[in-house]
């Protein structure tokens, strides 16, 4: 009996789920993880790569600091703030982590309303966790303003182990760049959206391709990697 | 639309209650985080309680807010499995470290 004929893209939709899917997926003769957009996959990927660095960059300052026979400054103590003639231990840092923690929700409520292609509130949505992320980067300068004033820097601090400067520099550095490109990031793709560029497929500039609302889930996934790694740094930078 | 994307934007259609549920966890989570250190905890139990809501906050990040909990499970394991084995490469630092304090603590004699 000849089965009719059925076209590829519908074909793509019957692939297996779970355990069969996925063997399915990675024996594939056409391409791996169907019905996952390149441009999803690829985010994906570049964030596993970006996972691994800052990983790296965790590793080294766990090696620098477990290594040390000078005393480490308590972080506990140096990101304290005078609050009304009190210190309040890490303070600061708890208000930046609220600040990062309500934009990834604001994405991922703009996310939503891009699937259902309400361009008002997902434009909106997504100039409010710019707005949190232009925020966390200003308390961000903040921080190192006051830190740069004590006398730390890259080679030294008035509190003990010299590589607490080079640690905290380049593991908060790299970190607020990835928030600043990823405000840039939000402002590009919202303008696009507010414009309507999605729904009347307008080419863009550089790549003279069509868009489509997937890209909203996409800076989706780059800001909440963002939001994930500051857990990390929280955690392993900021607690211990 | 493409076949792909109608797919996975019908995939992605989730009430925004659910989001809203996460937000307050991973606030409740940061702030029980917050308070292990403004309460003072020391020893195994700080650090049993800040990587048990680190594992959680990342977890309810990755898992709703990047949509992984209904990914493909061939992208699922392409992720999610090589930053786990990372924590070979944290094993095999820890260990030089102490190799490396020890020298220190030798020919220097200062203690930590």
């Amino acid at each position: 009996m000849s089965a009719p004929l059925k076209p590829s893209s519908l074909e793509t939709l019957s692939r297996p789920s779970g355990l069969a899917g996925l063997a399915a997926d990675w024996a594939s003769d056409q391409r791996a993880f169907k019905n996952v957009s390149w441009g999803k996959a690829m985010m994906w990927i570049f964030l596993l790569s970006d996972t691994f660095i800052f990983g790296c960059f965790l590793i080294a300052y766990m090696s620098a600091r477990m290594a040390t026979t000078v005393p480490w400054p308590n972080p506990s103590e140096v990101f304290a703030l005078e609050i009304g003639g009190v210190q309040v231990p890490l303070i600061l840092i708890a208000i930046m982590t609220f600040v990062l923690i309500s934009s990834s929700g604001t994405m991922a409520m703009a996310v939503n309303y891009g699937y259902r292609r309400d361009r008002k509130k997902t434009a909106a949505l997504m100039l409010l966790t710019a707005l949190f992320g232009a925020t966390f980067v200003g308390m961000q300068a903040f921080e190192w303003s006051k830190l740069i004033a004590e006398g730390v820097r890259p080679w030294g601090n008035p509190w003990g182990a010299a590589q607490f400067g080079s640690t905290f520099f380049m593991i908060t550095g790299f970190h607020g760049t990835h928030v600043t490109i990823g405000v840039i990031f939000l402002l590009i793709i919202a303008r696009k959206v507010w414009r309507g560029d999605f729904d009347t497929e307008r080419r863009g500039f550089f790549t003279s391709r069509k868009g489509h609302y997937e890209i909203v889930e996409i800076t989706g996934l780059y800001w909440h990697f963002v939001d994930l790694v500051w857990v990390f740094i929280f955690a392993f930078f900021y607690l211990w | 639309m493409a076949p792909v994307e109608a797919h996975a934007a019908q995939q992605q259609h989730h009430p925004i209650k659910l989001y809203l549920v996460v937000w307050g966890l991973l606030f409740v989570l940061s702030t029980f985080s917050y308070l292990v250190d403004y309460v003072g905890l020391q020893g195994y139990l700080r650090w049993s309680l800040i990587l048990i809501f680190m594992v959680l906050k990342a977890g309810l990040i990755v898992a709703v807010f990047m949509h992984m909990a209904w990914e493909r499970l061939a992208l699922i394991y392409a992720i999610l499995l090589p930053p786990l084995l990372v924590l070979v490469f944290v094993g095999m630092m820890v260990s030089e470290s102490t190799y490396v304090l020890l020298t220190r603590l030798l020919f220097f004699g200062a203690a930590p």
